[in-house]
Order: structure tokens, then C-alpha cells, then sequence
């Protein structure tokens, strides 16, 4: 065609500045397209994989320990030489600090910068000294003082925040609660070196010491509900004398137990509801040479934290064994360089202690999950006193020569540590260590219980269940439909299949719950004997079918085995619950429930794992079943016709050729199957009576980690260490899941590049 | 026959072939069993069951009078209702036969429902006098109709009284549709007004703009609402007077009598002087009530209309979302990234991600989304609506973006599947004949992938329109006031918290103060998420099919 006209490809030019331009926006195109796709494709998989880094940029916060940085250091002109603090203490902000000196002489001042914002002095009688001082709690913001004649003093500091023209205001008072009449407590006058106190609107509880000797006074207040007007009823305590010299007295809010530190390193514990009668005398230091330095209260006053000379910290607390409570030394934390402990401070919110030892350094631990958190030398000169703000945000510091320091401090998850997470934590009131998820309470001064390891185990119970149902019937569906089963019935059958991985989990989920649960309560000798029968009955129908006449078995054509099944699987599942009434009736004295839970001691929740392994077997059963399926149906065919032609029968085949041949494909089927198990939150969350235990019972419920997270996670505040937690719980999951799945698609690769090679 | 026969016949390996079918045959009659009972007892609910009366004798007891419908009927060992406290002899029968009845009257009997022992009903009939009273509050009733008030007066009474009912029951109907329109359509958009007005107000405030003239000028048209709004009230109250002016007497099971406002009537009938074509055409108003009407009883009655909606919109709008970057991620992954080692570690990736637990992105998406994204956006763009939060909390949005996230690898797995099988004769042929590869892609490669991504699309729509718990932690409400889509500006509210579904039977189901009652229209809304699941799977599965088919033909 050409040849025969030359002059027509001459005029056919390509290099006309048209096709130029068109050719040039052609390769432009191809190219915006090539960048457009290729930004595109790879932002929706980082995207995608933004999930991993955005769950773990939320998780890490919980585990970084704390931190403090000095912000300011002044010297104070108000404060006295040679009149030392008794207590250092500021308000919610960290914007105003309170000063109580030996003195007498109380001081309200700005805590960044040391001026003074109101100067008071107690009032105490003429002549008399201070010689001896406690704060009752730190959220209390009372204190008392003991003085010389044997009298004390109780004063509370108070703070009233405004907002004159929208700026804050904070106005510092100083009140006393019993009037500003010192309350005689040693009718001898004798000077009180140790004195303690505990309140609440129902009365008071005061004791000090004099010498060995301990003197104690309650008093109750009673309101007359029409008057108002008070009446005030004073015992006084008759407290045994300790039995060395009295170091430290406390007292817990509950005024439950007096705790007397007494001697060196003993402690005497006097219960106030029995009238200060002895519970016992501790030793609470083995070995010589180390005595007691410290001692403090932590938040809610169950548990005492003693410090002793060596830089040892324990941690002790009532517990309710089996007869009287007794003080038990639940753990013990270590400051470094072994310097004696000089200060212990309790946080106000969180089961947090400060302690500083002789040295100058700061400790800062966390109770409940036994960490430390910091260590740190404060700087310059020996630490007087120092105060930790109620939102445990700013550190208040008086040194040795007079100077205040100001620090700020991070320390926003304290609570959390390996041991508290995955351990057994025991915790205060518990007779023993236990794992606990209790994450919320009514109360402030609630120990956290954090424990993944009751969520972690109930994830794992209630896969363990539905794969305990779901693996022998999605195998060996898988296998019969690959292998056996006839084509036109695969056609429907596959479908069928599709169908129930289709099913909404939310759905099988409140089937679960409130069809499957009771009718299993009303039935339950119905479903036990059904799961124990129906393998039985269906070989002996098989068997019973091979001795049927030929001329009826071969109107069945073969691979259509299964769909003689279905009417003596409806008929026996009838059958079982008809009987299951009788049943009941013979075996259990009409009641299998209350007979599982009165004679075999067996607890029986409604809503327990046999109907979770039911409903969430039924989940997972499609999935192990197309892929196993897939497997078994990609097993060259020439492997099976040579076992056939070499003489093997098919159940010889099927056992030694393919399932063999197929079983990383079965096997990754699995553990997809047990990722979906594990991560499926809907079934679960309403299937089960979501009580975090730890039990394998079959009759009792669980709590998982989704459905946890599920359950929590709408109330739980932003950046709290529950938020977070629950963040580690999803990223638990991912992590777990990820790895199953990445697991089985790596051996399904290999399978298929086996199968390719074959 | 002799036991030797049966050795050999177990040692032949067929009882083992017959236990693997016997597992087909569990997992077919598990799957057609439950959809079938879901069907049977999500559809039966509709049915105007007949209603029995009877007396009732407890041993020792005076005989009562029982009105109800009777919904289960069983077989308990006397010994369970011995120890229930009931004054049986186990000794005598061991089974006895019990009924739930549903006896309505919740105002009275303080529950709908109530078992007794078939064999101490005596005089069962069924008189067709009986009717039933759907009602807005307190259940059903089941009792007779005495009289017919208006304005306190009687103007029916005795057999009158039913055909006086059912006009005043349809005007009250008329004047309650009115009334809805009036609350939701004009009302509703004064006060959407006025919420606009609000926030101008308070952004003028925050920009210290707010100069006397401008607040003048929005006191203004704060005055014209209230003035439509005093308008709309005189109107409104004016229907509520017509609206409560007749009531109906009626008399119940045990004698007692009261009155009913016609307000509170959603319908009346008498199911036992129903023939079957009126009980037919009662059926299909019922269920027409139920896909298009609002809920009613914290949800236990009336319709799932804006479930529904919430679900379709939910689903369209991720579909939206995740459809070309589905589809851009999978032709990077196969048409352009250079197959290598990281390529195919991606691949796993990607596809690992569609097993991973869906609560694993509900946490991602009100983490991310919410309080990350959601947040930040508020501070910069609605910071005069703060504290209350605009996209800082759960809506629409979120919840269609955490699950286009979790659809995206169904997606992309999907098209990646249908351009592998694109045979490479096809492309080539295109880069012989001179096209460049942006040519190839957008004229041959996708069109003839296309089904595959459409297999993709409805694979991911039937996923996500399953997805419960993601949805509880990203915007999904029990109750939603009003349509993410209305009539007042911006007419589509991506903001607001909506109903879905799957959430509805999870709530209903377990946080319904009423369980009992609920029931049946939980399992009538399980009922329609399965089908429009069934009928999105059963479409990918064709379309699948249908593809496969297709490249066949041009293989060879």
C-alpha cells in the first residue's frame, strides 16, 4: 500500500508543531499520571499504616518515668533565721504556698517568687513553744500543732479563688476548726514530742506522746437537726505506752488503726474502734544498725510507707487474714546510694509517695505498680522541707540555707509498669496478690487496678472455645467440599458459606445473647447431649446406609453424602430437645442448672463461654473454611490420581496425600480463624456477662480486651492513663492479629509456590 | 450382621468421609436455620395474632380474667415451677405446659407480659369486641371500648363506640402528622436560625468585631425569629387543643376502666373480627410503618426509618471515600511500584489489614479523627461554638472515615485481584499500538477492571454496613433528633451523630428497659440488615462470576 504511493507518506508529517504539542501533552499526561498515582497510592498506605504509629504515639507516653525541672530559685525575706518550717504546702494551682515555722509564725506566699501575700501567727498562749507537728492528710489541709504545756492546736488553710476582671485571684485564709483555743490533751501539762490527728464532720481523734508514754482524746460531734447547734462529747484514750521511744505517730482518715512508730524499728498499731486497744507490735526492719527515719501515710491512709536509714522504702498495709488484720510488708523500693530517707511525701490524688533521703535526692514511686519513677538530686544545699501540689504538677522546695525553690514536674503515668500490667499486684485491702481490672471507682483515693492479664485471658478463653467448635467442623466441611463433594452441590454449598461469613456480628451477637443463652439455660442436657450424639449418630446412619440395599444407595449419587445428613441432623437436633426435658428430669432432679451449682460446685452464668464458643465458633467457621478450602482444592490433581491409581482408597488419599500436601494452608486457615476470634468485639461484648475473671470454666463469662474497649473507652477521659491504657489494649490487638496474619500469609505463599513447583 | 462387618467397614475410612460431610451439613443447617428463624420471628411480628380471653385459676386463688396474646408456648419440669413457688404436686405430673402471655397494659400491670400455666386457663374464647390499642406510651392496651368523648363529653357509647372510634382516631392521626411537620420543618429551622445567629454573634465576640451596629443588627433578626416563632406557638397550640379533644374508655381484663387522649393513639383494631384479607392488609401496614417510620418507646416500637437512613448514608458516603484511593493505592501497588521485595511486603501488609479487629479503628478513629483532627479543626475553624464541640465529637464524617479506612484494604485487595487478571496480552497490544502508559491505564486497564472494583465497592459497603463496634466509639447514637440530611442550611449535617442498624439491635436488644416487648422488632431489624447484606454479597459474588467469565474469553 505504501510503495504504490510514495507522495502520501512524505505529506504525512509528524513533527508538525500540532502533533508536537499533542505529543508533548501526551507525555505530560503520562507522567501526572505516573506522579498523581504514585503519591496516591502510597498516601492511602501510610495512611493506612499511620494506625500502628498513631496507636503507639498514644501508648508510649505510659511508659516514660517522671521528670522535674527547677524553674525558679529565690531566697525569701520573711523567712526567719534559726526558725526552720514545720510544713510547706500549696494550693490546687501551684500559684499560692503555705508556711508554718516553728515559730508559730504562718506565711502565705506566691510560690514562683516568694512574695508574701499574708503573714499570721498562731495563737498560741505566751510562753509556750511548738514541740511537735503533723498534718492529718494532705487533701485535708489541716494540721495540728503540739505545744509545751501539753495543749495542741488545730488550724486549716483554706483558699478562695475569684475572677475580678477575668484574672484569677486566690485568697489564702487560715482557719481553725475547733476554735482558736489550744485543746488541752496531757491533763499533767507535760511538752507534747509527738502529736497526730484525724477529722472528719462526726468528730476527731487527737493523740500525742510524751515520752514513752501516749495520750489520745476523741471527740464526737453531734448536731441537733433542728437547732443546728453542736454538741461536743471528749473521751479521753487510755493508750499502752510504747515501748521505745515515739518517733512518729499516725493516724488513718477511717480512724480505724493508730500506728506508733516506736524505738528503732518497731512499729505499734492500736485499733481506735476497739478504744485504742494494742493489735500488735511490728518489727518492720530486719538486721541491726538500720532504724526507722520516716514514715507517712499514703492517699486514703490504708497503706504506710516507712523509710529507714539504709534508703529503704517498704510499703505496709492491714491485712485481713484469717483472724486478726495484721501489719503485712507488702514491697519494698530502694533509693539509690543507700542514704537515709528524711522525708516522705504522699501525692494527694494517686497512690504516689515522694521521699528525700539525707543527700538531698528526690524519689518518686508509684505504690500500686511498684516502679520508681525518678531519682534526682535536687541541687545545693540539704532540703528542709518541701510540698508536692494537689494536681502533683509543681514541687515546692525549702533548702538549708534558707533559699525556696520551684519546680515543675511531669509525671503523668505513674500508675503503670510491667509488674501492674501483667503481674500479680497486690493490693491494698486484698488479703493477697491478685490480678485485678477494675479500672474506675466512685471515689478518689480508689487504687487503679490495671491488670491486663484477666482481659488478656479472657480474649483467649473465649477464642480458645470458639475455635475448640470451629476447627473440627470448618476442616472437615473444607475437606469434604473440596475433595469429596459433588460439583452442582459445591455450587450451592459455597454460597451458603459465603453467606454466613456475611452475617453481621452484631447480629450473632444478640442472637447469642438473648435467643442462645436462655434457650441453653432451659436446654442444657438438650445441647451437651446434641454436641456428644451427633458424631455418633452420624456414623451409625452411615453405617446403617452402607448395609441399605444398593438399589437405594445408588439413587444417591457420590459427593452427595452431606445433603443425606441435613434431615438426621434436624431430626436428632429435635430429638435432643424434646428429650431434654426428661433428661433433666432423670439424671438432674429437674434442674441441670441448679444441680451443676449446688452438687458439682460449678458457677453457671447465663451468658457464659459455651454460648460465646457457639455464637463466635459460628464467626470464625467460614473463614477457616474458604481458605482451608481453597487449600485443599489447589492440591495438584495428579498427586491424588496417582495415590488412587496406585491402589490407595480415598480416605487413604484424603489422609496421607492432601491433607498432608495442604496442611500450611489448613494451618494458616487457623490462624486467621484465631485473629478474628480474638479481635471480635460485638459477640463477645453481648454474649457474655463481661466480668473480668479468671476462670476456664465453660459455665462462666469473660471479658475480653475489644470488648472491653468497647465498653470504656466513651468514658474514659482524654490522656488519662485508662485512655491510653485502653489504646495499648487495641494495640495489643493489631499487634497480635498482625502477626497472625502476616504468619499464615507467609506459609500460604510458600504452599502456593510448593504447589507451582509440583 | 456380624461385628466383623463393621471393623472392616470403619477401617475402610468411610465413617471418616461421612463425618467430614456430616460438617457441611452442620454449618449449611446452622447458617439456613438461623436465617430462617430470624426471618419467621422477625416477620411474625407483624401479624395481628388473635387475642384470647379466658379465666385464669391459680389453685387457692380467685379466678381472674385474662386478655392477651399468647407468644411462646412450652414444656417445663413441674419440679422448676415448684421451686418457682407455684402450688404444684411434682409428684403428680412431671411436665406441665406454661404461656407467655402478652397482656399489655403496662399503665396497670406493670409489665407487658406475664407466664402462666396452660392447664389453669379455663373458658377460652376469643370475642371479637376486643381491641387493640397501639398507644405512644405504655404499650399496647387490650381491653373493650366503652364510649367515645369529646371535650369530656360522651357522643358514643356500647356498640356505637367502635365505629365513632376509628374517624377520630384517623383525625387525630391527620392533626398529629401536622403537628410533626410544624415542630420538625418550621420550628426546627427558627431554631436552626437562631443557632446560626448565636454563633455569629460569638465569633463577632472572639474577633472583638462586635460593634453596636452589627449587634443592632443580629438582635434584629433574632427578634424577627422569635416573632415567627410566637406566631408558629399560637398555631401549634391551637393544633395540640384540637389534637387532645377526644378520648377514648376503655375498659380492661380485670374491670378497671380508664381513659385514653386520642393523642396517644397510633392505631386501633380488633384482630379477632379480622378476616385474613384485613389482617393481610394490617400486616402490610405495619411493616410499611416499620421500614419508614420513626421509633417510638425509646425504640421498643414503631419504625427503624432513621436507622435506615443513617446506615445508607453512612455506607454511600465511605463508599465515596474509599473508592479512588482504594483504587489508586491498588494500581500504584500493581501498575507502577516496582515489584520488589517492599512491594510485596506491602501487599501483605495491606491485606493483613483487613483482619484486623474493627474496634483496632474505632479506637484509631476517635483518637485520630475525633479528639486529633476533629479537635484541632474546631479550634481553627468553629472556635465560637467551643466548649461544645463540632467536629470534635462523633458524627457522620468520622464515622464514614474510620470505616473507609477499614474497607480500604477489601478494596484494594479486590482491584489489585481484577488487574492481575487482566491478561498482559491486552496491555502490551496497547504499548505496541503506540499508547503511553497513562493511555493503557485509563482506557484499557481500568475499564476492563472496573467490575473488579465494583466487586471491591460492594465487598466493602457489605462489610462496613455490618460494622458495629468501630461505629459505637465514632458517632453512633440510640437515638439521633434529627436527619444528617434536613431542610435547614447546610442541609447535609456530616457534624451530626446519627442511627445505624446494627447499633439499633445492639441497643434495643441489650440497653432496652423492655427487652420483652423489643424483642420482635429486634429480630425484624435483623431481619433487614441481613437482607441488604445478603443482596450485597449475593451482587459482588455475581459480578465476580460474571467477570471471571469475561476473561476467559479473551485468554484465549
Amino acid at each position: 500500500m505504501t510503495t504504490q504511493s510514495p507522495p502520501k507518506t512524505s505529506r504525512l508529517d509528524f513533527n508538525t508543531p500540532a502533533m508536537q504539542r499533542h505529543r508533548a501533552a501526551r507525555h505530560f499526561k503520562d507522567h501526572l499520571t505516573r506522579w498523581y498515582v504514585a503519591v496516591g497510592g502510597l498516601g492511602v498506605i501510610v495512611a493506612v499504616l499511620l494506625i500502628f504509629l498513631y496507636l503507639l504515639y498514644e501508648v508510649l507516653p505510659l511508659f516514660g518515668g517522671a521528670e522535674i525541672e527547677e524553674r525558679e530559685r529565690y531566697s525569701a525575706s520573711w523567712v526567719q533565721a534559726n526558725d526552720p518550717p514545720l510544713m510547706l504546702a500549696m494550693e490546687e494551682q501551684g500559684e499560692v504556698a503555705i508556711r508554718v515555722a516553728r515559730s508559730g509564725q504562718v506565711s502565705f506566699f506566691k510560690a514562683q517568687d516568694g512574695q508574701p501575700v499574708l503573714q499570721q501567727q498562731l495563737p498560741i498562749p505566751a510562753g509556750v513553744e511548738v514541740t511537735s507537728f503533723s498534718v492529718e492528710t494532705p487533701n485535708s489541709r489541716r494540721f495540728v500543732v503540739g505545744l509545751s504545756n501539753g495543749q495542741v492546736l488545730i488550724a486549716q488553710h483554706n483558699y478562695k479563688v475569684t475572677y475580678p476582671d477575668d484574672v484569677r485571684l486566690i485568697t489564702p485564709s487560715l482557719a481553725f476548726p475547733y476554735g482558736d483555743a489550744p485543746i488541752t490533751l496531757d491533763e499533767q501539762g507535760r511538752a507534747l514530742s509527738q502529736v497526730a490527728m484525724s477529722s472528719d464532720s462526726d468528730g476527731l481523734v487527737l493523740a500525742a506522746s510524751v515520752g514513752r508514754e501516749l495520750v489520745g482524746t476523741t471527740v464526737s460531734v453531734t448536731r441537733n437537726l433542728m437547732t443546728g447547734a453542736e454538741t461536743r462529747n471528749e473521751r479521753a484514750l487510755t493508750l499502752e505506752a510504747a515501748s521505745g521511744d515515739v518517733r512518729q505517730i499516725l493516724i488513718d482518715p477511717l480512724r480505724q488503726w493508730m500506728y506508733v512508730v516506736n524505738g528503732e524499728q518497731y512499729v505499734d498499731v492500736l485499733a481506735l474502734r476497739q478504744g485504742g486497744e494494742l493489735n500488735g507490735r511490728y518489727r518492720v526492719l530486719e538486721g541491726t544498725g538500720k532504724s526507722v527515719t520516716s514514715a507517712s501515710l499514703m492517699l486514703g491512709g490504708i497503706s504506710l510507707i516507712i523509710g529507714d536509714s539504709s534508703g529503704g522504702l517498704a510499703q505496709w498495709f492491714m491485712v485481713r487474714g484469717n483472724g486478726n488484720p495484721q501489719l503485712t510488708r507488702v514491697r519494698g523500693f530502694d533509693q539509690q546510694e543507700g542514704n537515709a530517707i528524711a522525708l516522705i511525701q504522699p501525692e494527694e490524688r494517686r497512690k504516689v509517695f515522694l521521699s528525700l533521703d539525707a543527700e538531698g535526692q528526690l524519689g518518686v514511686y508509684n505504690s500500686t505498680a511498684h516502679n520508681n519513677l525518678l531519682v534526682e538530686p535536687l541541687g545545693g544545699e540539704q532540703v528542709q522541707a518541701f510540698a508536692i501540689g494537689p494536681r502533683a504538677d509543681h514541687l515546692l522546695v525549702e533548702h538549708d540555707d534558707g533559699q525556696l525553690s520551684y519546680w515543675d514536674v511531669h509525671n503523668e503515668h505513674p500508675e503503670v509498669s510491667w509488674s501492674s500490667l501483667w503481674g500479680k499486684v497486690w493490693y491494698e485491702s486484698y488479703p493477697e496478690p491478685d490480678y485485678v481490672w477494675q479500672s474506675t471507682s466512685a471515689t478518689s483515693e480508689f487504687e487503679p487496678k490495671l491488670s491486663l492479664a484477666p482481659l488478656t485471658f479472657g480474649t483467649l478463653k473465649a477464642a480458645f472455645y470458639a475455635m475448640l467448635l470451629a476447627t473440627p467442623i470448618a476442616i472437615a466441611a473444607a475437606v469434604y467440599t473440596a475433595y469429596f463433594m459433588a460439583p452442582a452441590m459445591r455450587r450451592k454449598v459455597k454460597p451458603v458459606i459465603e453467606l454466613m461469613e456475611a452475617l453481621p456480628t452484631v447480629i450473632l451477637g444478640f442472637l447469642a445473647g438473648l435467643w442462645l443463652a436462655p434457650l441453653l439455660e432451659d436446654n442444657l442436657p438438650g445441647i451437651v447431649s446434641l454436641l456428644i450424639l451427633t458424631p455418633i449418630v452420624f456414623i451409625l446412619f452411615a453405617y446403617l446406609w452402607s448395609l441399605a440395599p444398593p438399589k437405594l444407595r445408588q439413587r444417591v449419587p457420590d459427593g452427595w453424602e452431606a445433603a443425606l445428613l441435613i434431615p438426621v441432623l434436624i431430626v436428632l437436633g429435635w430429638f435432643c430437645f424434646t428429650m431434654s426435658v426428661y433428661i433433666e428430669a432423670w439424671f438432674f432432679g429437674g434442674d441441670m442448672r441448679v444441680f451443676l451449682t449446688r452438687d458439682m460446685g460449678i458457677n453457671f452464668d447465663q451468658r457464659n463461654s459455651l454460648v460465646v464458643g457457639l455464637a463466635m465458633g459460628f464467626a470464625v467457621i467460614p473463614t477457616i473454611f474458604s481458605i482451608a478450602e481453597d487449600a485443599v482444592f489447589s492440591v495438584p490433581r495428579h498427586l491424588t490420581q496417582g495415590s488412587l491409581a496406585l491402589g490407595a482408597s480415598p480416605w487413604q488419599t484424603l489422609s496421607r496425600v492432601v491433607i498432608l500436601t495442604a496442611s500450611p494452608g489448613i494451618f494458616s486457615a487457623v490462624m486467621i480463624g484465631m485473629g478474628r476470634a480474638v479481635g471480635e468485639t460485638m459477640i463477645v461484648l453481648m454474649a457474655t456477662g463481661n466480668t473480668p475473671i479468671m476462670d476456664w470454666n465453660i459455665f462462666e463469662g469473660m471479658r475480653t480486651l475489644s470488648a472491653n474497649i468497647a465498653v470504656e473507652m466513651p468514658e474514659s477521659e482524654v490522656g488519662s492513663t485508662h485512655y491510653r491504657l485502653l489504646f495499648l489494649a487495641a494495640l495489643v490487638l493489631l499487634s497480635f492479629t498482625f502477626l497472625m496474619n502476616t504468619a499464615a500469609e507467609l506459609i500460604r505463599q510458600r504452599l502456593r509456590k510448593k504447589y507451582a513447583s509440583l | 450382621m456380624k461385628q466383623g462387618n463393621f471393623t472392616t467397614w470403619f477401617k475402610s475410612g468411610a465413617p471418616w468421609i461421612w463425618m467430614n460431610g456430616g460438617a457441611v451439613a452442620i454449618a449449611v443447617i446452622m447458617t439456613l436455620g438461623l436465617l430462617a428463624m430470624i426471618a419467621v420471628r422477625g416477620l411474625s411480628h407483624f401479624w395481628p395474632a388473635d387475642v384470647v380471653e379466658a379465666e385464669y385459676t391459680i389453685p387457692g386463688q380467685p379466678a381472674i380474667t385474662l386478655i392477651g396474646e399468647v407468644t411462646t408456648r412450652e414444656q417445663v419440669p413441674t419440679e422448676r415451677l415448684h421451686s418457682a413457688g407455684l402450688p404444684v404436686d411434682p409428684e403428680k405430673t412431671e411436665f406441665m405446659e406454661r404461656e407467655l402471655l402478652k397482656v399489655g397494659n403496662r399503665d396497670l400491670n406493670g409489665a407487658d407480659f406475664r407466664w402462666i400455666v396452660a392447664d389453669w386457663l379455663t373458658d377460652e374464647r376469643y370475642p371479637e369486641d376486643i381491641v387493640v390499642v397501639e398507644r405512644r406510651e405504655w404499650g399496647n392496651f387490650y381491653g373493650y371500648v366503652q364510649q367515645v368523648k369529646q371535650d369530656g363529653k360522651v357522643i358514643a357509647e356500647g356498640d356505637q363506640a367502635w365505629q365513632a372510634l376509628q374517624p377520630a382516631v384517623d383525625r387525630a392521626l391527620e392533626i398529629y402528622s401536622d403537628i410533626h411537620a410544624l415542630e420538625t420543618g418550621a420550628i426546627g429551622k427558627i431554631n436552626s436560625q437562631l443557632e446560626r445567629i448565636r454563633l455569629r454573634e460569638r465569633g463577632l465576640e472572639l474577633d472583638n468585631a462586635l460593634t453596636p451596629e452589627l449587634q443592632a443588627e443580629l438582635d434584629a433578626e433574632r427578634k424577627v425569629q422569635h416573632d415567627l416563632y410566637a406566631e408558629l406557638e399560637t398555631q401549634l397550640v391551637g393544633l395540640y387543643r384540637e389534637f387532645n379533644r377526644d378520648s377514648v374508655h376503655l375498659r380492661s381484663m380485670d374491670g378497671r376502666e380508664v381513659d385514653v387522649s386520642l393523642g396517644k393513639i397510633v392505631r386501633v383494631f380488633r384482630p379477632n373480627a379480622m378476616g385474613v384479607g384485613a389482617k393481610i392488609g394490617h400486616y402490610f401496614s405495619k411493616l410499611w410503618e416499620f421500614v419508614s417510620d420513626e421509633p417510638r418507646e425509646a425504640n421498643t416500637e414503631g419504625g427503624v426509618f432513621p436507622a435506615i437512613f443513617g446506615t445508607v448514608m453512612m455506607v454511600l458516603l465511605m463508599s465515596i471515600i474509599v473508592t479512588p484511593f482504594g483504587v489508586l493505592a491498588a494500581v500504584y501497588l500493581r501498575e507502577y511500584a516496582k515489584q520488589g521485595v517492599v512491594t510485596r511486603t506491602i501487599r501483605i501488609a495491606v491485606n493483613n489489614l483487613a483482619g484486623v479487629p474493627s474496634i483496632v479503628y474505632g479506637v484509631f478513629g476517635l483518637g485520630f479523627f475525633i479528639y486529633l483532627l476533629g479537635g484541632s479543626i474546631d479550634q481553627l475553624f468553629f472556635p465560637e461554638a467551643l466548649p461544645s464541640p463540632t467536629l470534635g465529637t462523633g458524627g457522620m464524617l468520622w464515622a464514614s472515615l474510620t470505616l473507609a479506612l477499614l474497607t480500604v484494604p477489601v478494596v484494594i485487595v479486590a482491584t489489585e485481584e481484577g488487574l492481575t487478571r487482566i491478561p498482559r496480552s491486552l496491555r502490551e497490544g496497547s504499548l505496541a499500538l503506540g499508547a503511553t502508559k497513562s493511555e493503557t491505564l485509563w482506557k484499557v486497564i481500568l475499564p476492563m477492571s472496573s467490575p473488579a472494583m465494583m466487586t471491591g465497592l460492594i465487598l466493602a459497603v457489605a462489610r462496613a454496613a455490618g460494622e458495629v463496634a468501630p461505629l459505637m466509639l465514632v458517632g453512633v447514637v440510640k437515638l439521633a433528633p434529627t436527619l444528617p440530611v434536613n431542610g435547614n442550611y447546610p442541609y447535609l449535617h456530616l457534624d451530626q451523630k446519627f442511627m445505624h442498624l446494627g447499633f439499633h439491635i445492639y441497643d434495643v436488644g441489650f440497653q432496652s428497659p423492655n427487652v420483652e416487648a423489643a424483642r420482635p422488632l429486634v429480630y425484624a431489624t435483623a431481619l433487614l440488615l441481613v437482607g441488604v447484606i445478603a443482596a450485597l454479597n449475593f451482587a459482588a459474588v455475581s459480578i465476580r462470576n460474571h467477570l471471571r467469565e469475561k476473561y476467559k474469553a479473551l485468554e484465549n
